[in-house]
């Protein structure tokens, strides 16, 4: 039975998202408010005249006090609607979601990937633990993460799409068909990111299961005869479950906010490079919106990551 | 003689150091077991006990090896077989109960599980089997709720309960060999006693073959039959239990009996009367401590320290005994002003001592200092003796250069340490040196009152009597005045000019020393008393400590007497609904609702 004490721990986790989100959302219109300069201005130019811009200023409430401004863009955000572009005239929803969509299929490909991938090379590494096994997971994981993405992408570029043309080097615009087109569209990018997300999964939970493996109860589990594959599975696996998720979240959540260069690259259509295009034209709904959008990941993984932990520990279970 | 069970010869074990080079830290080890022979391995830490009982199960810790010798348990010829092979033997023929049973039960799975696995992983019974085997010997040794207490989690039980669900999951399979590492070592006394008289219970019963590695010789005396003494992973004698005890051939195993009998009590300084006005050297009037929010009426919502009064006078050690959570350590954090209190007040000399270190003058810091439980922590590691030493000469008494050495090296003298090893480091120093150091620091203020938190509780017995030497002596020569924080009863009677025993952060009991073991007693300080094991085969028999089911969390239910719910000295309706009074006698005063004769009936039971 799950108690009021462990439902207010949880409640409380999430409040406290909430309010981070919320005073993220103050910093994003804030900021936007310095960078911005005024819109108005920038839609209309140089010429316009003060009629106009006054008249302008009135239509997008920009003559308002900026906590009004405020209240009513996170009263629309709440509501789904997250404004105009300035660019385009469209509502920024219609260009965002799609972009958002492809960026979660990018993001979740590389995560179904790199995940089973970094438990499996870490729980290796963590019970083999001093053998070679061990060290070359160890100086591939380092070397994996000193180098900087970019390059491991360029280079991938190069290889597989330049000199050997077994994959294409750009990413959009090609429509799916077959399976094979699948993987010949996401092969590049998603190795790409598996690099960048996978080698701290992989030290996190060597670390995590390695603690685990050294406790005393771990000790006497082997004392009772206990075979390695259940030592490890049934023994100190759950008790990493927490760091291993933190670790997991953490990685994950590079996926939407950090993939800007990677999405350049391969010419792919995700949001982190909407981003991009949105900064070079000052088109700030559009800003507003996808940083939030980062932000909401981001909190959305930790949280999560930190109910896990909690709802895997029985001295939070039953007290 | 039937042919022995277990058969150990010319073990060797070998440990890698931080060189890379092997190094043996067991050599030579041969002994045979009969079955149903108890046979207990004791030393002090680093003799290579637990080492030694563990190359039974053919397992050796990490950096470990086993390179030599004949280990046979049962036919099995453990120094011969693979992993694969040892596995099968493990937790079926040989098993273990650890030293913390806290710690090595899983968090993560319910005590069922843990128990039954054994069984389960050898493919011994089924799971139904099991759990009805698991509940016969959770019955057997004498857990509360045995049919529930398998549903519950590790976190959820008591460490003294956790060490027989351990002792239970090491009989489940039947081995034919079981070995108790230290199994009660981490427990009270009164816990100890309970759970010691369930494992000889079950023993007895069974008729189980065990090795029983142990530091305590009084623990050893009521379990085994015979004894292995052990240093620095050599066999110094090994013979029948009465033989150890009462005519050790070796002189290692006279040391340690010399050790673990009862020390005479300490020559108290001469009790002058304190002069016309003379205030006690220091008072504690209904002092309350705890954690948490503090109230309007000045208490803390957790109280750890409740209503607690006494004195100490110049030249008098306060022994101050108590269990674990009883309040003792916050007792001296408080006089130390690292605890604020939440009400009441102390004096030093009459005079207002300030709650806080930050409210005390240097003067008042310097007449009160602590001695630290754990040396190895206490001293920064980075800095040298000298320096840990000179700090406070040059911040109390501006000692500075040569003068600072001079004293430096006369304080070193004082705690029988040679000068020269002013300049090591604390990692370069013995657990007893360390704990000397610690010691000199303390007496570089000139204080008048030494606070000292079990100061002998993490050293071997025989490294903890020189240190309590040391500390009668110092008082001989400096007249200092001590309250000596410790959990065991035996120092306090052996070095306590007085004896206040706190429990649940009350004092139930206030006496002299002279008065321990004589007439009336709160039926705490009683149980105590009675739960220190004698070095004597047949003192578990006899005792009456542990015999009831006492083991229950300390402030169960709200009654006005913190010992209420353990209470088997016959309880009076007011227990329940108000806090007892302190009857005063001549040497002692005793918190207890109960008349005089009553609390005296229980020292004729």
């Amino acid at each position: 039975m799950p108690d009021r004490w462990l439902l207010a721990l949880v409640a409380r986790r999430i409040g406290g998202a909430l309010l981070t989100l919320f005073l993220v959302s103050l910093a994003v219109f804030s900021i936007s408010l310095l960078m911005g300069g005024d819109a108005a201005e920038a839609i209309l130019g140089q010429s316009a005249t003060p009629e106009a811009l006054a008249g302008l200023r009135a239509a997008m409430h920009l003559d308002q006090p900026a906590y009004l401004r405020y209240l009513e863009w996170a009263r629309d955000l709440l509501g789904g609607d997250m404004g105009t572009s300035l660019i385009t005239g469209m509502p920024v929803s219609a260009t965002v979601l799609p972009r958002l969509a492809s960026s979660l299929q990018l993001a979740g490909l590389t995560a179904l990937v790199s995940v089973p991938l970094a438990l499996a090379l870490g729980i290796l590494a963590a019970v083999r633990r001093g053998s070679l096994l061990d060290r070359a997971i160890s100086m591939a994981t380092i070397a994996v993460v000193s180098v900087p993405e970019f390059l491991i992408a360029t280079i991938a570029v190069l290889i597989f799409a330049v000199t050997l043309h077994w994959l294409p080097a750009l990413s959009s615009g090609r429509t799916i068909e077959t399976p094979l087109d699948l993987v010949r569209t996401f092969a590049m990018p998603v190795m790409t990111l598996a690099c960048v997300v996978v080698a701290q999964m992989i030290r996190m939970t060597r670390a995590a299961v390695c603690d685990a493996l050294d406790s005393s109860y771990v000790e006497a589990a082997r004392l009772k005869g206990v075979s390695p594959a259940r030592l490890v599975l049934r023994h100190a696996l759950p008790n990493a479950v927490g760091p291993i998720a933190n670790a997991i979240a953490l990685s994950l959540s590079v996926l939407l906010g950090g993939v800007i260069v990677i999405e350049v690259i391969f010419n792919y259509p995700g949001v982190a490079r909407l981003m991009v295009d949105a900064v070079s034209t000052r088109d700030l709904p559009m800003i507003q919106t996808v940083a939030m959008i980062f932000s909401a990941a981001y909190l959305l993984l930790v949280t999560a990551a930190d109910i896990v932990a909690i709802l895997s520990n029985p001295r939070l279970r039953h007290r | 003689m039937s042919a022995p069970l277990v058969r150990l010869s010319g073990l060797e074990i070998c440990a890698t150091g931080a060189d890379g080079a092997a190094r043996a830290i067991v050599h030579d080890i041969g002994f045979d077991l009969q079955p149903g022979e108890v046979l207990a391995l004791i030393g002090e830490s680093g003799s290579g006990k637990t080492t030694i009982a563990l190359s039974l199960l053919g397992y050796a810790r990490r950096g470990c090896r086993i390179s030599k010798g004949v280990i046979e348990v049962a036919g099995h010829r453990l120094d011969q077989y693979a992993e694969p092979q040892l596995r099968g033997v493990r937790g079926r023929v040989v098993t273990y109960v650890a030293q913390s049973a806290a710690a090595a039960f899983n968090p993560m799975l319910t005590i069922m599980e843990q128990v039954i696995e054994p069984a389960l992983i050898h493919g011994l019974m089924r799971r139904g089997e099991a759990q009805d085997k698991a509940r016969a010997l959770f019955r057997a040794l004498a857990l509360p709720d045995p049919d529930g207490v398998g549903d519950r989690y590790p976190h959820q039980v008591s460490g003294g309960q956790l060490q027989r669900l351990m002792a239970a999951m090491a009989l489940i399979t039947d081995p034919a060999l079981v070995i108790f590492d230290e199994p009660t070592t981490a427990l009270d006394v009164t816990t100890q006693i309970e759970v010691l008289k369930a494992f000889k219970a079950v023993v007895r019963e069974l008729g189980t073959t065990a090795v029983y590695v142990s530091h305590d010789l009084a623990v050893v005396a009521q379990i085994a039959d015979r004894i292995c003494v052990l240093r620095q992973g050599a066999i110094q004698e090994i013979g029948a239990v009465g033989q150890i005890l009462f005519a050790p051939g070796h002189g290692y195993s006279q040391a340690l009996v010399t050790a673990a009998a009862p020390r005479p009590p300490a020559q108290a300084l001469p009790e002058r009367a304190r002069g016309q006005g003379e205030a006690p050297l220091l008072a504690l009037r209904k002092v309350v401590a705890g954690y948490g929010r503090v109230d309007a009426q000045d208490n803390p919502q957790v109280r750890i320290l409740d209503d607690v009064s006494f004195q100490i006078d110049r030249g008098r050690i306060l022994g101050v005994i108590g269990e674990s959570g009883s309040g003792k350590s916050t007792l001296a954090r408080a006089i130390a002003g690292l605890h604020a209190p939440a009400s009441g007040y102390l004096t030093l000399d009459g005079l207002a001592l300030p709650r806080t270190i930050k409210e005390r003058s240097r003067d008042q810091l310097r007449r009160v200092q602590m001695v630290f439980q754990n040396a190895d922590t206490a001293l920064n590691p980075a800095v040298s003796i000298a320096e840990s030493i000179g700090r406070p000469l040059t911040f109390f008494h501006g000692l500075r250069g040569r003068e600072k050495r001079a004293e430096v090296a006369r304080l070193l003298d004082l705690v029988k340490m040679p000068a020269s090893l002013m300049t090591r480091r604390p990692g370069e120093l013995s657990g007893g040196q360390k704990q000397r150091v610690n010691l000199a620091r303390a007496l570089a203020a000139r204080p008048d009152l030494l606070l000292c938190d079990e100061v002998t509780s993490a050293l071997d017995p025989v490294v903890a009597e020189a240190v309590l030497d040391l500390l009668v002596e110092l008082r001989g020569e400096l007249g200092l005045a001590f309250l000596f924080i410790t959990h065991d009863i035996g120092i306090v009677r052996a070095i306590a000019d007085d004896v206040m025993v706190l429990y649940g952060g009350v004092p139930v009991e206030l006496a002299k020393r002279e008065a321990l073991g004589t007439g009336a007693h709160h039926p705490y300080a009683r149980l105590l008393m009675d739960s220190v094991p004698e070095l004597r085969p047949g003192w578990l028999e006899e005792t009456p400590a542990g015999t009831t089911q006492q083991d229950r969390r300390p402030f169960d239910g709200d009654a006005a007497c913190r010992f209420f719910a353990r209470c088997t000295a016959g309880r009076v309706s007011a227990c329940q609904t108000v806090v007892p009074p302190l009857q005063a006698l001549e040497d002692r005063s005793i918190a207890c609702h109960l008349e005089l004769e009553a609390l005296l009936a229980g020292a004729r039971r």
